[in-house]
């Protein structure tokens, strides 16, 4: 019997549902990258799984074709964990925002990435709450003015990317609602990822948090205030791609080619590098004025992934205690006979 | 064992059962010596009850009183119950465990002291004011002042261990002592020994000798006048095993995964006193078993309804702290309509409560503490070998009408024993599963005109992609809907479906009379100390029936018109009157509660005084 797959397009992956996001969210370009992706890479349909949270990104599993599961706030995580580890032939995607993963969410997040569970999270980050209407969020930043900070937010932002490094995850990686060819392009390295893999993509929310991204997306700005991480080439960016990152000590400095500096003095790009402090000092860079924002695959290492580990330690016992059988569990310990 | 002593043989005195406690500081091995105890009584063919007790702390300083671990074990020739309202024989450690155990004693009883150990700054540790072996204080009970430690080091001079090594060999010398006295074989403990050593040799060796030492002792010293014989239980014929409720769960979960077909999932977060069905189970891999240690409890239900959507048979297991975190998913479940069974092994409360103490004051939760309209199907075990029983109904209950199950319960079952009957797997029964496959016609929420479980369409299935979620569903197409007559409609079949597993539960028939003075209700573990205290009120004369819930949503559909036979109900619960809220809310009925809540179980001597009374009154009416 030959196994071929269907030749799918966009539209296997488009559900009957009306989209029901803000005429402008930047959740439609995501919606439209990731149906745009999931045909390309070889997996059966009834393969996928999308699993979400609460939040306005939390409705996604309604708008795709797939197996869904629209959760509860901050849980898609938890669910996801227990499809992945329990069917590791499925394909488990989760789509949740920077209040869903960060606040509520924050502990599943951080754990799921821990175990390398092989689930891809899409962070879509607007810094703000949307469905709840405009309050302040884990990543606005800060003294935000918000419905619930009307004098300014004291509370210090989560670098997701920062996060999701700490906890020493294997593939991590950001793009931008927009940028629809570079999206695509790092939801395929995500698909081909084993284990855990993590994407932020920055997001606008139109309506609360209009503009949060101009920095990087505006035309005029984007070239200036981005950096695009290529594995093994030099830290290069700026409108005319005269301006570099180069190392110092243990931080990292921005220098201008030319005038005795060099690619050859820049820092190349490892995503391999298993020593997650590199990725995290490429994630911190932005918080120091001058530096562009990375966006890209930060990191992308393998690790043993955990619901293989869990079938393989089921596995190596079975083999050596033989197949469970229930008669024997039920006269386990010692019995005695009453006649 | 052969022993041989120049003692006489002492003469032996038949009873129809016993009470021993074992008590001594957290680290004295207490809850092993009762175990090893229980075991052989049952090898024996006693019937038994037992009651561990022990504190929250794992090592609270030592010889103090919250330091106090304890296990009670009731044997004997007939029918056991309950582990015992008093105690036979008192084996005390330390003078802690004297004073927190010595009200327990009978008049007259046998203590058994450890001497060695009633220093003076032992019995200033106890905050006694002097010492309880020199005051005449204990002149009411057969005292025997043994010195098991220093008997303990000189069995064990040639092993080679250092003295606190022998020293925890101590427990095995007290209970050979109680082998001799209660006339029983040590060489199932002798097993266990060689098996729990197998990596030291030299311990099992040495627990062994101290173990012979013991029952040498009393064989060979003139101290114990009299030993004691309580022949085996006439129970019912069959192969038996000694069971407790936390392995009777989890060997109840692993039977309903294999009888469905479908894999098991437990998803937990470790919490007193439900962590030992994670402990079990984990062990359990060759039959398949994926457990999954959450990071938190929410976490923990939350991967247990993913495995569910995934298709596996999927339990998550707690207490009442935990139950109170998987509040939210437990309604997700319900929105989802997916099985799933929820264990709560109940503890003392509310909050952090009393963690290693039982009792039955989250009913009211497990019935009602969701947001909104989230009726769910409760079940409740009524003994440690029952809990096997109820994992298996409450798991084929949850996957024939596709919804969750809660199970109570309690500290007091969860760490009791109790022997067993090994059913015959065809005893089990079957629990069908039926998937969907068929992608024609296929609507995530349509529903079986019986049950009204909708079809459970596991990803991987072509043809059968379809959302499930939180947000109210179009009855049918599954779709996301806010009209307001579809929302009604959801909320009424949600309920209709926990109404139909009414069908499955069966009529309650009271044990004892059918109709009469008083009807007992009860549920849960409960069951023993309400069997045991009707008994001598029956012999008395007096028409009593006892009803044990099994099923405390829906209840048994004839249960109403049961609640009218009689003229007085009485509800004992170790609550503030929960069940009796529900009865008298559901059925109008008046109804009498004997209620409990100090973390201890009932004893049967309160209940079938409380009884008494309430046949009084109504005679007097």
């Amino acid at each position: 019997m030959s196994a071929t797959l269907p030749v799918y397009k966009k539209k296997d992956f488009q559900s009957d549902q009306d989209v029901r996001w803000c005429p402008g969210c930047g959740d439609y370009a995501i919606l439209s990258a990731v149906q745009a992706v999931f045909p390309e890479l070889g997996i059966p349909k009834e393969k996928f799984v999308v699993v979400s949270g609460i939040g306005c990104s939390s409705r996604f599993p309604y708008y795709m074709n797939t197996f869904g599961f629209h959760g509860i706030h901050g849980r898609a995580p938890a669910i996801a964990t227990g499809i992945k580890i329990t069917r590791p032939d499925l394909e488990v995607w989760v789509a949740t925002g920077d209040g869903d993963s960060l606040s509520i969410g924050g502990n599943h997040t951080i754990h799921l990435l821990r175990r390398n569970v092989g689930i891809k999270v899409l962070l879509f980050n607007n810094r703000i709450y949307g469905l709840t209407k405009g309050q302040y969020s884990p990543t606005s930043e800060l003294g935000k003015r918000s419905k619930s900070t009307p004098y300014g937010s004291l509370d210090r932002p989560f670098n997701p990317l920062s996060l999701a490094l700490g906890v020493e995850a294997t593939f991590v990686a950001r793009s931008v609602d927009i940028f629809q060819p570079h999206l695509k392009g790092v939801l395929k390295r995500a698909a081909a990822h084993g284990g855990s893999a993590f994407i932020e993509v920055l997001q606008n929310c139109n309506i609360f948090n209009d503009g949060a991204w101009e920095r990087l997306t505006d035309k005029g700005l984007r070239d200036e205030n981005t950096i695009s991480l290529e594995h093994g080439q030099p830290l290069v960016f700026g409108k005319n791609r005269d301006k570099g990152i180069r190392r110092k000590g243990l931080e990292l400095e921005v220098v201008t080619l030319g005038d005795g500096v060099s690619e050859d003095d820049l820092v190349i790009h490892d995503e391999h590098n298993p020593n997650p402090a590199y990725a995290f000092l490429l994630s911190r860079m932005d918080a120091q004025p001058g530096f562009p924002t990375p966006i890209g695959i930060l990191r992308s290492v393998d690790a043993p992934r955990y619901e293989l580990e869990i079938a393989e330690q089921i596995n190596r016992v079975t083999e050596k205690k033989g197949p469970g059988e229930l008669a024997t569990l039920l006269h386990g310990g010692d019995t005695w006979e009453v006649k | 064992m052969t022993t041989t002593s120049d003692a006489p043989p002492r003469p032996r005195e038949v009873l129809e059962a016993a009470v021993i406690r074992f008590a001594g500081d957290s680290g004295d091995g207490m809850q092993i010596t009762g175990n090893q105890f229980t075991n052989t009584a049952a090898l024996f063919g006693n019937d038994l009850a037992t009651f561990p007790d022990y504190p929250a702390e794992i090592r609270a300083p030592a010889g103090t009183l919250p330091g106090v671990s304890g296990f009670q074990i009731h044997f004997g020739a007939r029918e056991i119950n309950t582990p015992g309202d008093t105690v036979d024989a008192l084996i005390a450690m330390n003078p802690a465990a004297l004073k927190v155990n010595l009200s327990d004693l009978k008049p007259n009883g046998i203590l058994i002291v450890n001497v060695d150990n009633f220093k003076e700054t032992d019995i200033r540790k106890a905050q006694m004011e002097s010492n309880p072996l020199e005051d005449h204080s204990l002149d009411g009970y057969r005292l025997f002042p043994v010195e098991l430690t220093t008997l303990t080091r000189a069995a064990l001079r040639d092993v080679g261990l250092d003295t606190r090594s022998m020293d925890r060999c101590k427990n095995f010398l007290a209970l050979g002592m109680c082998y001799w006295l209660f006339n029983r074989e040590p060489d199932a403990t002798e097993r266990w020994l060689d098996e729990k050593f197998r990596a030291k040799p030299v311990l099992a060796e040495a627990n062994k000798l101290a173990l012979k030492a013991g029952f040498a002792y009393c064989a060979a010293t003139e101290a114990f006048q009299v030993r004691y014989e309580v022949p085996p239980a006439r129970l019912a014929p069959g192969l038996y095993r000694n069971l407790s409720g936390n392995t009777a769960l989890a060997m109840g979960f692993v039977a309903a995964a294999q009888k469905s077909g479908r894999p098991l999932f437990q998803g937990s977060y470790p919490i007193t006193p439900a962590s030992d069905i994670l402990h079990e189970l984990s062990a359990l891999k060759q039959y398949g078993v994926v457990t999954f240690q959450a990071e938190d409890e929410i976490a923990a239900i939350c991967a247990a309804v993913g495995a569910a959507f995934a298709g596996s048979l999927a339990i998550t297991t707690t207490s009442g702290p935990g139950m109170a975190l998987k509040g939210e998913t437990l309604g997700l479940a319900t929105m989802v309509e997916l099985p799933l069974v929820v264990v709560n092994v109940q503890r003392g409360g509310p909050s952090t409560g009393l963690p290693t103490k039982t009792e039955q004051a989250d009913l009211l939760q497990a019935l009602y503490g969701r947001n909104s309209e989230a009726p769910v199907p409760v079940l409740a075990p009524a003994s440690p070998g029952d809990c096997f029983w109820v994992a298996l109904e409450a798991s084929r209950i949850a996957l024939k009408y596709m919804l969750p199950v809660i199970v109570l319960s309690d500290g007091y079952l969860a760490n009791g024993a109790e022997p067993w009957r090994i059913p015959d797997l065809d005893e089990l029964g079957e629990i069908p599963v039926r998937l969907r496959t068929e992608a024609e016609g296929f609507e995530p929420y349509d529903r079986d005109p019986e049950t009204l479980a909708r079809p459970w369409a596991l990803p991987g299935t072509p043809g059968l992609e379809h959302r499930v979620g939180g947000l109210e569903k179009q009855d049918g197409s599954g779709d996301v809907s806010y009209d307001p007559l579809n929302h009604e409609r959801m909320v009424g079949l949600r309920a209709a479906k926990v109404e139909a597993v009414g069908a499955d539960v069966p009529d309650a028939v009271p044990v004892g009379d059918p109709d009469g003075d008083l009807l007992v209700v009860g549920w849960g573990s409960t069951f023993g100390a309400i069997t045991a205290a009707l008994r001598p009120v029956r012999q008395a004369g007096h028409r009593v029936g006892h009803v044990h819930l099994r099923y405390l949503n829906p209840l048994p559909r004839n249960l109403g018109e049961v609640l009218k036979r009689y003229k007085k109900i009485l509800i004992p619960e170790l609550n503030r009157g929960q069940l009796a809220w529900v009865l008298r809310a559901k059925y109008l009925v008046d109804t009498v509660s004997y209620c409990k809540v100090q973390g201890k179980p009932f004893k049967h001597a309160e209940l079938k005084a409380r009884m008494e009374e309430v046949l009084a009154v109504e005679k007097e009416r």
